[in-house]
């Protein structure tokens, strides 16, 4: 797959390491605090579960119950399990009943009290770390015996009814319709909660809320639906927004195989803190790569607001940042699915070929990444022959340029969530255009010299020159000056900026321990 | 309308008053000669006959799709056609911001919150966030327009500090709660500080929005427009350069 647009080897290893030096700044931010949403996760793989009467998940309530007694920079494993001690009671879960009715103090415990309190913290949150290694073990056993997708690209459909016994059989329709990935889009506005829900659900806004018990019912359904069609059917969520650590947990937890974690999303998209979106993003890679998940990044949303000629260049800068930073937290390169998109306006002219530059260039700079490729969304007018015609071409480019994860394109995007007809309609192209061109990769050679060329190494130079201005300064600073898409998000502003701590001389995170120590 | 003008007409296919129409749709029943007959009715129902199903293929368990072209025996009455006009322009966000750029010659700035207690940002993250609702993007993403968006649990002083410091041009409230009239409530306090805190031609334009007000209240609720469910960034946006720019210019 290699060689196919003559980049210079030389070119590429330098925008790696520009990468790394824009990123290893970040990493240093991120080793060094810790916040609400990896604290809470902690507990969760500590063994915490449920929610008070009003919904309020028990790891919020004993989260917010030691900082307000001792402060987040400690970590809240060491006061936790030394209040656990003191209390005289082993499970984990009344002990946050308790500290929210008030009638536990916490404290930060020195000498043998702390030992002790680390090492017992440390055996609660293996034990969870244990049960993620048994979910991903699982899911080797379940594709052993039901087998991958036949083909490559793997196909991608999302449902989101809102409800999720109404999502189950249509997942489990698309799945007989011939999707090997389900994705359960969330509900509006889920990522700005700073906690995740609780139960079954059957009321969202544009979507169904991503909950333990969601997951689970969905991943069982989908596991009948495997079986019955003799291919394993992948799961996939959101580790976005405000509480990604949280979801990872969950995620691995309940053998979810994909989740969608990009590393400036939540920043750029969401205006939530720089700083609070790298720590959380760390760690959820951490329990990613632990749990033998599949990350896809978010470039293409970079598309859908700024000129996917014009902006090229930051999508590439994007992936080789995300790649960095999955690298970093111990991810493999099979597990990252780098986003791209087809959005380029279709009356540019030459816009087919500049799609094959640019996709080819993905593909090229990341041989060994599934790559995941997204439909068009933004030149989607809601003439839908045109629309059917352009998802026909976006097809076209998945094939001819290897990529691993193949987003379905709906012709009615913009205008109705999709019809039972409009997945069918959609898949049917698909079908189509893999049938008839599934190998043509094989002959797709772009010409010495010719345009594909240029213009995927043009991309490739001026993503060059972005990496080289990012690292005259910071990454943060550039982000903050509005680098990427056209938002301006400095450090010290956005959402869940109070939920970030720099780490006490004290800090413990058997999590992290545990996780680093396998890396 | 030009009395010359046909009023009645129909649908054309490729000849004058041909009436023709092609529609698609989906039935809950398997595929068979039943169900292509089901088809034919509903579309004699909707008025095409004869109709032609030209097209029927079985979609997962129990569902058939057609393609059905036929003749339509309904006409249009140009004449009697009723539309509610919006009185302001839909801009798209690059007439936007170059309205906003050649006439303003400044960012406008906006300023938006959840005031109360009132938690749901859902609403004016739709609005202003980048992300946006239904395919449109949200206000930070116009050049030309300045966002502060101040998150839930806005207090009304803190809002009309934040409005004076933004130099607001556009105050956007959001109110999903609605237990014992709160929004409405809410509302009237955050108009009443800012008649308090700034003279009538300082004021910023006020706007709420919010799933449960009734469009028509402006007046009683002291604002200068109301958004209700179902608004877009897009017409919130064309709203304030009509309000702000092109509306206030031709009154000059």
């Amino acid at each position: 797959m290699t060689g196919k647009l003559d980049l210079d080897p030389v070119l590429v290893a330098r925008a790696r390491e520009l990468a790394r030096r824009a990123g290893q700044p970040v990493v240093d931010l991120a080793r060094s605090h810790t916040t609400v949403s990896v604290e809470r996760a902690v507990l969760r793989l500590a063994g915490v579960t449920g929610a008070d009467p009003d919904g309020i998940p028990w790891v919020n309530r004993l989260v917010d119950a030691v900082v307000a007694d001792v402060g987040l920079g400690h970590g809240v494993a060491v006061p936790v399990f030394d209040a656990l001690t003191r209390e005289g009671i082993t499970d984990v879960t009344l002990l946050a009943q308790k500290a929210a009715a008030g009638s536990v103090r916490f404290a930060v415990p020195t000498g043998r009290a702390a030992t002790a309190a680390r090492s017992a913290a440390r055996r609660a949150v293996a034990a969870g770390v244990r049960r993620i290694d048994r979910r991903r073990a699982e899911r080797d056993r379940l594709i052993k015996r039901h087998g991958d997708p036949k083909q490559r690209p793997w196909i991608y459909l999302i449902v989101a009814t809102g409800d999720i016994y109404e999502d189950i059989p249509q997942a489990q329709a698309a799945a007989r319709a011939g999707a090997d990935v389900i994705a359960v889009i969330r509900s509006t506005g889920q990522s700005l909660l700073d906690y995740v829900p609780e139960g079954a659900t059957r009321e969202g806004f544009a979507g169904t809320y991503a909950t333990q018990e969601n997951f689970r019912l969905m991943r069982a359904a989908l596991d009948e639906s495997s079986k019955e069609l003799g291919r394993y059917v992948r799961l996939t969520n959101y580790a976005s927004g405000l509480c990604m650590p949280e979801m990872a947990t969950l995620a691995g937890l309940e053998r979810l195989d994909m989740m969608l974690n990009d590393s400036m999303y939540g920043i750029l998209f969401r205006d939530i803190n720089p700083i609070r979106t790298f720590v959380d993003q760390r760690f959820s890679r951490q329990v990613h790569a632990r749990a033998g998940i599949i990350i896809n990044t978010g470039e293409d949303n970079y598309l859908t607001t700024a000129d996917a000629v014009d902006e090229a260049h930051t999508v590439t800068v994007s992936q080789l940042l995300n790649e960095f930073f999955a690298h970093e937290a111990g991810l493999a390169d099979w597990q990252l699915g780098l986003g791209h998109a087809f959005e380029i306006n279709p009356e540019v002219p030459e816009s087919f070929r500049l799609e094959l530059a640019h996709a080819l260039l993905a593909r090229e700079l990341f041989p060994d990444a599934p790559l995941k490729w997204m439909p068009p969304t933004k030149h989607m007018t809601g003439d839908v022959f045109r629309g059917n015609l352009l998802d026909g071409f976006f097809n076209l480019a998945g094939t001819l340029t290897g990529q691993g994860i193949l987003l379905v394109g709906m012709m009615t995007e913009a205008v109705v969530t999709p019809w039972l007809s409009d997945r069918d309609i959609a898949l049917q192209n698909v079908r189509y255009v893999l049938g008839a061109a599934g190998g043509l990769h094989e002959d797709f050679v772009p010409a010495p010299g010719g345009f594909i060329r240029r213009r995927a190494n043009q991309v490739l130079g001026e993503a060059l020159d972005l990496l080289e201005r990012i690292g005259e300064q910071t990454l943060l600073t550039a982000i903050a000056e509005g680098t990427f898409g056209i938002m301006k998000r400095p450090a010290d502003r956005g959402k869940g900026l109070a939920g970030v701590a720099a780490h006490e001389a004290d800090y413990c995170n058997p999590a992290t321990e545990i996780l680093e120590a396998a890396a | 309308m030009s009395g010359t003008q046909k009023a009645i007409v129909r649908p054309y296919g490729d000849t004058t008053g041909d009436g023709m129409v092609q529609v698609s749709f989906t039935l809950p029943v398997s595929h068979d000669k039943r169900a292509e007959g089901a088809a034919v009715q509903l579309a004699n129902r909707m008025g095409i006959d004869p109709a032609m199903v030209v097209h029927a293929k079985p979609m997962g368990d129990g569902f058939t799709f057609f393609v059905v072209y036929g003749r339509v025996n309904h006409l249009v009455d140009l004449n009697a056609v009723q539309v509610v006009e919006r009185d302001f322009a839909l801009l798209s966000a690059k007439d936007v911001n170059t309205v906003i750029k050649q006439r303003l010659r400044r960012k406008l700035s906006v300023v938006g919150a959840c005031i109360g207690t009132d938690a749901h940002t859902v609403g004016i993250d739709a609005i202003l966030n980048v992300k946006g609702i239904a395919g449109e993007k949200g206000l930070e993403y116009y050049r030309e327009l300045k966002v502060t968006n101040l998150g839930a649990q806005v207090s009304v002083p803190e809002l009309v500090e934040a409005a004076r410091a933004e130099k607001a041009d556009a105050v956007l409230v959001s109110q999903v709660v609605t237990q014992r009239d709160a929004h409405l409530h809410n509302t009237r306090e955050m108009s009443a500080a800012f008649r308090e805190a700034m003279p009538a031609g300082r004021r910023p334009l006020l706007i709420v929005g919010g799933p449960r007000f009734d469009e028509t209240m402006t007046d009683e609720l002291g604002v200068d427009r109301i958004f209700g469910r179902g608004t877009t960034p897009g017409e919130v946006a064309s709203y304030l350069v009509h309000a702000l720019i092109t509306q206030r210019k031709a009154m000059a």
